[in-house]
């Protein structure tokens, strides 16, 4: 279904707009601050650095590439390091991008890692972590309940989170298979309508 | 004893799976790291995904720790390319060939079409990872809090997951 977003023809490439005044380097160091600091959630850090402070997206710029990388497979953080990293500086930019935000936060938790294999069945970690585990369960429904507030465009798209939830979790059809199906009816519904008629689909 | 293969195997595939974010992914990382190759059990599949969520940066950084168990260092440095590379490819791709889609009609309708699925899979991630996390009074309690705090006031979730640990110590430490 991504690769639906692909399949018009690749010509040769428009003169990019490359803002040659961003070094690498400050791509790198600026990504690898939001990859260090973004404690909670990575978009307020990446709008607040990214439009605010160093002015490199404008604000419209900003939410068009938020809805791409929310409709491409992928993490939003990562996808927006690609977008503003090639906008900035083609390839080299996204990958100084990509490997800024990812360092701290991988490094993190590596060590974390080998914490956990250590002293994960300490009595006051494992009762740690059922609060925690818990309290992620809330952090994702509220994840759900935004999403729902935001990117949903009628009432009839409840039918088709409720299709997605009861294939993977009620059928066990899988989530590659339940994506191409509930998301290839999905975008047939939502499909480009010239002509108004009134179509009885449902 | 080399894992290296199937790991990159298991992270490319579930990279191409996280339309939405990760937790999209989170039903097949399950079978995949826990059933089908033992990388880890279920539980601590869940404490890991749920302290990332305290870690900043992108929220699926655990992934290293499954590598690192599973590969030590390397395995790590593998899952990390696996993971993010393919979707990085492909973001890159968008990003040189959207603004030429602008007038494609389809786009809207992807976007629009994409949106509650994604929804729908993150809400299934959730329940994956609820049946795990959530078994009685304090837990069940411990998320709808956290769910309607959220709701409410503007607070950092990172803070919240942190309180988690507070109350699961409260909770379940033996008396």
């Amino acid at each position: 279904m991504s690769d639906a977003a692909l399949t018009p023809p690749v010509e040769a490439l428009p003169v990019a707009p490359v803002a040659a005044q961003v070094s690498i380097g400050q791509i790198f160091l600026e990504f690898l601050i939001i990859g260090a600091i973004s404690f909670g959630g990575v978009v307020p850090y990446l709008r607040g650095s990214l439009v605010t402070k160093k002015q490199w997206v404008d604000d419209k710029e900003f939410v068009e590439m938020l809805s791409i990388s929310q409709s491409l497979p992928g993490l939003n953080a990562t996808n927006m390091a690609i977008l503003v990293g090639e906008k900035l500086r083609g390839a080299m930019g996204s990958i100084a991008a990509i490997i800024g935000i990812c360092l701290p936060g991988a490094v993190l938790m590596y060590i974390v890692g080998i914490f956990y294999r250590v002293h994960g069945d300490h009595i006051w970690v494992t009762a740690a972590l059922k609060g925690v585990a818990a309290a992620a369960v809330g952090l994702i429904l509220f994840t759900v309940v935004s999403m729902s507030k935001k990117s949903l465009s009628g009432k009839f798209d409840f039918v088709f989170i409720a299709l997605t939830v009861i294939a993977v979790n009620r059928l066990h059809i899988g989530v590659p298979r339940t994506l191409v199906a509930v998301g290839l009816l999905a975008v047939l519904f939502h499909r480009p309508r010239k002509q108004q008629k009134v179509n009885g689909t449902q | 004893m080399n894992q290296i293969p199937a790991l990159i195997r298991v992270f490319a595939y579930l990279s191409i799976l996280t339309v939405g974010g990760g937790m999209a992914a989170f039903p097949e990382l399950k079978i995949l790291t826990v059933e089908v190759h033992k990388w880890l059990t279920f539980p601590q599949l869940i404490h890991l995904y749920s302290v990332g969520q305290m870690a900043p940066g992108p929220n699926m950084m655990m992934i290293v720790a499954i590598g690192q168990w599973a590969g030590g260092l390397f395995g790590a440095f593998v899952v990390l390319i696996a993971f993010f590379g393919p979707t990085a490819v492909l973001a890159f791709i968008v990003a040189r060939g959207w603004k030429r889609l602008e007038k494609w009609p389809w786009r809207t309708s992807i976007q629009e079409g994409l949106a509650p699925v994604s929804i729908g899979l993150l809400l299934a991630g959730c329940f994956t990872m609820a049946k795990g996390a959530i078994f009685g009074v304090e837990t069940a309690a411990i998320a709808v809090g956290v769910l309607l705090i959220l709701l409410q006031y503007k607070i950092n979730p990172a803070l919240l997951v942190l309180g988690g640990a507070v109350l699961g110590v409260i909770s379940f430490m033996p008396k």
